[in-house]
């Protein structure tokens, strides 16, 4: 395989990132005190930006089938309550999903390009991909080459991400999983996401899951901090996920303080924040009935995915 | 919000509902002097009324001290310095330090909200700086106490005698615990004077002290005004004077003493700069510029009110820095989602006022976020200069509050230039990727505190205080222990 250095377009070098001062900015939102009303209201939206996911070698259509059923009812017995995002599977059930999800609004993302560890060659990821998009996924999650990245080999990273973008077309929303638990510094954080971004991802996001550390709040702010900048310079605004770890209510109101704070309310919708998560939407709806009821019930009260 | 509608295109407006600290501050409705260890009225009966500046409404009122009570208080520490605390060993004297560290960390929340309530300052603020760095001061000086030796080796360290303190309202307890805490670790007996407007938290520590069963007199709290201030500094039983404050007061005590055997330090004004390379990471030093000016409000001597910006970054990083202020939460200073408080008296907010005129008049560009402020008490916009000159009053004057003077700069002498072109001396900050350029450009500035990729940074171990008319003297640290000690030879 013939590797090409080249610049990417627009070239503008990433700023550096200074870890110690991200950690005390992460630290000072991460203190805001949200209470009554506009924690309802958080925990509502944050609801309603969940990609419910199941990325298991074990899924089986009966399980996606009862993953669509929980994002349609996510608990009946609280009213008012908003369905989530999307549902993110692998290529092979986006058939299923589609099926049972038709006419609910909500979306069907699937994992694509070798998805978790993106150790395949450039053919066999547009391949991927075309067959998910074939059997009508609406959002790809792709995975970067993370080898090629750590190289330096940037050229060969952005025209991927380009070329994945491009088959996927306006129609299909892209979402660029850069693993950041393998990219090891903040300065390559902010370094992908600004390649990403360039390239033409919708979405930057941060983990596959099956990496830890999956999402934290440091590198949630560096990629925020990079759709900012690049939101400055085009005008275009792009969207950001963070995805595997975010189990609680109160660390999705974390990051909720920290999109609203660093992006603006512009940016606190399902369109340009999504958090990708299975286990988050029930610590939510318990939360949810604690404020309706005053007390809080027992898991058993919440049907699992 | 739309509950259901996934595709929404325009975000949530999400106003954070109001979240106060609920902690009582347990704050008397009236306060007399603390001397001799009891709470006394005041000779000529004479009381002030303190204000909450958040809504300009009486929080209590506080007695004040005249001649004859200053007179009275510094006898009161000359017996306690002849009979008791300088002839008990340093190890005895450690446990009562210790005693009040412990003491007050207990208490933190309660003492935390009163300060708010009496200063004006964020709750946020108070809480997580303030206190605990009250009571980091006393941990650590209260462990020198008994190793006074190995703190001068070859010398024997004697207690100064009676020390005089005078404090500056925007850090009032911090600043009490700054000066107590060294004073009596060395075997001083101390005389302090709260400022006029925030005396609350110097009472409430009396109080602990009480409790902390103190020999009486050590220390003596008496509050009041310039005069009383000035009775202190001229009054001649006393050995040390210890001042914070503004420079020209600093320059009328120098004056004072001037002649006489007293030993003084003081902790004066500071305009400090706060110098952007363009190989910073932007975004962290625009986090820097935020907690360097609007901390406390800016009613800090060595706040960062003087911003030098490297050309090639200058526009993105004035863009950003209005994004982020537009982000400030101004408002009641007990809410725990405050950024920013309020002005602490308005008397400090008519200076504010005047200085930020003449700014306008002589030409520089003011910005200002439309934020909502309060009705009542005293609040100020967080402000922008920019297109300022070195000869505009804003960009040599300390204004003490929420206001910032942007320049820019071509290469680094120009920078050090600028930074250095101020009687001040206090404080500079630098941000650069570049480890190199720190060391560089920090050896020729001209400051007692220098912050690298950071600012306002303050810990007891750390020695503090200014260059040329920002001060003389250091304070915290081994350095902080010098002012309070007369070295005698042992060899």
């Amino acid at each position: 395989m013939q590797v090409v250095q080249q610049p990417y377009p627009n070239w503008h070098p990433s700023p550096p990132v200074d870890q110690v001062g991200v950690e005390e900015r992460v630290a000072r939102l991460a203190a805001r005190s949200i209470k009554k009303e506009s924690k309802v209201a958080a925990l509502k939206l944050a609801l309603s930006m969940i990609d419910l996911t199941t990325l298991e070698g074990s899924d089986s259509p009966g399980k996606v089938r009862q993953l669509c059923y929980k994002a349609k009812h996510l608990h009946d017995a609280l009213p008012d309550l908003p369905h989530v995002a999307a549902v993110c599977v692998y290529p092979t059930l986006v058939r299923v999903a589609r099926e049972e999800l038709a006419g609910s609004g909500i979306k069907v993302a699937a994992v694509a390009t070798a998805f978790p560890s993106g150790q395949a060659d450039r053919e066999t990821k547009i391949r991927d991909t075309r067959y998910a998009i074939d059997e009508g996924a609406e959002e790809i999650d792709m995975v970067i080459s993370r080898g090629a990245f750590l190289r330096g080999e940037y050229g060969y990273v952005y025209d991927e991400i380009a070329e994945i973008k491009s088959l996927c077309g306006d129609a299909v929303h892209l979402k660029v999983i850069l693993e950041t638990g393998e990219l090891g510094t903040l300065d390559r954080v902010r370094q992908a996401s600004d390649l990403a971004l360039a390239a033409g991802a919708d979405f930057i996001k941060t983990s596959t899951g099956k990496i830890q550390p999956a999402a934290t709040l440091p590198v949630t702010l560096v990629m925020l901090e990079a759709i900012r900048d690049f939101h400055l310079r085009t005008g275009q605004k792009r969207g950001m996920k963070p995805a595997g770890g975010i189990k609680t209510a109160k660390t999705a109101i974390q990051y909720l303080v920290m999109v609203n704070e660093t992006l603006g309310p512009e940016w606190l919708t399902p369109s340009l924040f999504r958090i990708g998560a299975s286990t988050l939407a029930n610590d939510i709806l318990m939360q949810l009935a604690k404020e309706t009821t005053g007390v809080y019930q027992c898991a058993d009260y919440f049907s699992q995915a | 919000m739309s509950t259901t509608s996934v595709a929404s295109s325009t975000g949530l407006n999400w106003t954070y509902a109001p979240a106060p600290e609920t902690a009582d501050p347990k704050i008397r409705s009236r306060y007399e002097l603390f001397i001799d260890g009891r709470f006394v009225p005041p000779a000529e009966g004479q009381y002030r009324t303190i204000l909450n500046p958040a809504t300009a409404e009486p929080l209590t009122e506080v007695a004040e001290a005249g001649a004859a009570d200053i007179d009275r208080a510094v006898k009161a520490a000359r017996r306690a310095y002849e009979k008791v605390w300088s002839r008990m060993p340093g190890r005895e004297r450690g446990k009562y330090i210790y005693r009040i560290a412990r003491l007050l960390q207990e208490r933190a929340r309660e003492f935390a909200v009163a300060e708010s309530k009496n200063g004006g300052k964020p709750i946020r603020e108070s809480r997580d700086t303030d206190i605990p760095l009250s009571v980091a001061h006393f941990f650590y000086y209260a462990g020198w106490a008994d190793k006074l030796n190995y703190a001068f080796p070859g010398a024997r360290a004697r207690p100064v005698g009676v020390c005089g303190q005078v404090i500056p309202w925007n850090f009032p307890l911090l600043m009490a615990a700054w000066k107590i805490a060294p004073a009596l670790a060395t075997g001083n007996t101390v005389v302090l004077k709260p400022a006029e407007t925030t005396p609350v938290t110097s009472l409430k520590l009396a109080e602990l002290i009480q409790e902390a069963d103190l020999p009486p007199g050590v220390v003596n709290i008496v509050p009041g005004g310039r005069p009383t201030g000035a009775a202190l500094v001229q009054h001649p039983g006393v050995d040390k004077i210890a001042f914070t404050g503004s420079t020209a007061v600093g320059k009328w005590i120098m004056k004072a003493l001037a002649g006489t055997r007293k030993k003084y330090t003081l902790e004066l004004g500071g305009k400090a700069a706060n110098i952007i390379f363009e190989d910073a990471a932007i975004d962290q030093a625009v986090e820097g510029i935020i907690n360097a000016i609007f901390f406390n409000q800016g009613h800090v001597c060595c706040a960062g009110s003087r911003l030098l910006v490297q050309e090639g970054v200058a526009e993105i990083l004035i863009t950003k820095l209005k994004q982020r202020i537009r982000t400030l939460i101004i408002g009641d200073p007990l809410d725990k989602n405050t950024d920013i408080g309020a002005i602490n008296s308005r008397e400090q907010l008519n200076r504010i006022e005047s200085l930020v005129a003449s700014g306008r008049e002589e030409g520089a560009e003011i910005w200002q976020p439309d934020c909502p402020l309060p009705e009542k008490g005293f609040w100020y916009r967080p402000t922008l200069f920019t297109n300022v000159s070195q000869a505009h009053r804003i960009a040599q004057e300390e204004i003490f509050g929420p206001v910032l003077t942007i320049q820019t700069f071509r290469t680094p002498e120009e920078a050090i230039e600028r930074a250095n072109n101020t009687p001040y001396g206090l404080s500079d900050g630098v941000w650069t990727d570049k480890g190199a350029k720190i060391f560089k450009v920090t050896r020729q500035l001209r400051a007692g505190v220098i912050w690298a990729n950071t600012f306002n940074k303050f810990d007891p171990t750390s020695p503090f205080g200014g260059y040329k008319e920002s001060g003389m003297g250091r304070e915290g640290g081994w350095h902080g222990l010098l002012p309070y000690v007369e070295l005698e030879e042992t060899a």
